[in-house]
């Protein structure tokens, strides 16, 4: 493979990967804290 | 007898001779110098200048047998640099030490930690360029993750030549991070921008959600990226370790005595890879000036990055916390606070360029996978 088509598949691939990765990594932890938001301590009687 | 005196005198001179023979190793000896002073007086990332300074003045001392093949150096390096046993190791002990909640508050951080490992691919682009092989220059463009382990992780497996010059410009760059981003920081947004006054982050991270953070993140990087399971993996089974609270003891050990005991052989062994047969080239000079310029394009992709995002929010978002996701962690978020404040005194910027910088440690992490994962997928590597 040739030096410009093994770089731009890198800069495509790679960048592209990584930022479609913590996109969906963003996505999952907005779930996570909607699943298991922080609960208000409560108070003792 | 004279003979035998003069001979036995002669030994004791066969390393001077050897000095004035070579000079690149007296350089590369003041250059251990420089290394130890830059760690010593100018406080430039210690825990790894000394030892690799130290590293460097062994290996260049004329007849040093330290990196032969019974040295306890070469000892060290076979164990822990060839095996990349060292810098998972060290991974685990910055899981253990990283707080994620700013980016679990926020979670939309996590793209200015994406765009700011922009650099990594744009210097491989710059590296071929330049006539490196394709593994040379994904060693150099690791530089850009400016994350010390994941770039010797990545250069200990693929361009084991270029381990002292990447390590050095990576962690000697990630140390002069306060004086290379504030003038690009300044460069590319305006005053207004700069003066944006963004509100706190108030919303709280649930203990089950930190506790869950680790483990899919794991999983799922590793089904998209599993080349780079080993550097995801270490971080998180630290980061888990410290959320449970439940082993404290490991904790502990992971960020105090493992991490410690393993940066020194890690400083000594990359620093006895800078002999100066080997590192006193063109070609070390040019590796540096493109992790120089790697660090640059990270920190203008992500203040980029926050234009965009300030544009999307309707002005909420200061673009200058996109410079805070790289992995130079919490340093990138201390120099955007500080930016920040200079320009307004009302603007407190840190724990949403800390979100920014700990999205940006995890990028570094899964830029460093992706990458690994399309090199095998291309089918350059195993």
């Amino acid at each position: 493979m040739d030096n410009f088509t093994f770089g731009i598949t890198m800069l495509i691939c790679g960048m592209g990967g990584t930022i479609l990765t913590l996109w969906i990594m963003s996505l999952v932890m907005g779930l996570l804290g909607k699943l298991f938001p922080e609960k208000p301590e409560k108070k003792e009687a | 007898m004279a003979d035998a005196i003069i001979n036995g005198l002669g030994g004791l001179t066969v390393g001077l001779q050897m000095l004035a023979v070579d000079w690149r190793n007296t350089i590369m000896i003041l250059v251990g110098f420089v290394l130890l002073y830059l760690g010593i007086k100018k406080d430039c990332e210690p825990l790894l200048l000394v030892p690799i300074g130290f590293g460097c003045i062994l290996v260049n001392i004329p007849l040093s047998d330290v990196m032969m093949k019974e040295g306890f150096i070469r000892a060290l390096y076979d164990a822990g640099i060839t095996t990349e046993l060292f810098p998972l190791l060290i991974f685990v002990g910055i899981g253990a030490m990283t707080d994620f909640a700013p980016v679990l508050a926020q979670p939309s951080t996590f793209l200015l930690g994406a765009a700011g490992q922009f650099g990594i691919f744009l210097t491989l682009l710059l590296a071929l360029a330049l006539g490196f092989s394709q593994l040379d220059a994904v060693a150099i463009g690791i530089i850009g993750a400016c994350d010390g382990p994941t770039a010797i992780y990545v250069t200990s497996k693929f361009a084991p030549h270029l381990l002292g010059a990447v390590s050095v410009a990576a962690y000697s760059y990630m140390s002069l991070v306060p004086i290379i981003q504030p003038p690009i920081m300044r460069l590319l947004t305006t005053k207004k921008e700069r003066m944006i006054v963004m509100k706190p982050v108030a919303k709280p991270v649930s203990k089950t959600t930190k506790i869950m953070f680790p483990l899919v993140i794991t999983i799922l990087g590793g089904i998209i990226a599993p080349k780079g399971l080993p550097l995801l993996g270490t971080i998180m089974l630290g980061n888990l370790m410290r959320e449970t609270g439940v082993v404290s003891r490991l904790t502990k050990a992971s960020e105090n005595e493992i991490a410690n005991v393993v940066t020194l052989f890690l400083g000594l062994c990359i620093g006895a890879t800078m002999v100066g047969s080997a590192f006193i080239k063109a070609q070390t000079l040019i590796i540096l000036a493109l992790g120089f310029v790697a660090i640059c394009l990270d920190t203008a992709c992500g203040v980029l990055m926050g234009k965009v995002m300030r544009v999307v929010t309707g002005g909420k978002v200061n673009p200058l916390i996109g410079a805070a996701g790289i992995s130079a962690f919490p340093m990138a978020a201390r120099v955007v606070q500080k930016e920040g404040s200079k320009w307004n005194k009302k603007s407190y910027l840190l724990m949403h360029a800390m979100g920014a910088n700990a999205g940006g440690q995890v990028g570094s992490v899964i830029a460093a996978a992706v990458m690994l994962s399309v090199l095998a997928g291309m089918g350059i590597i195993r």
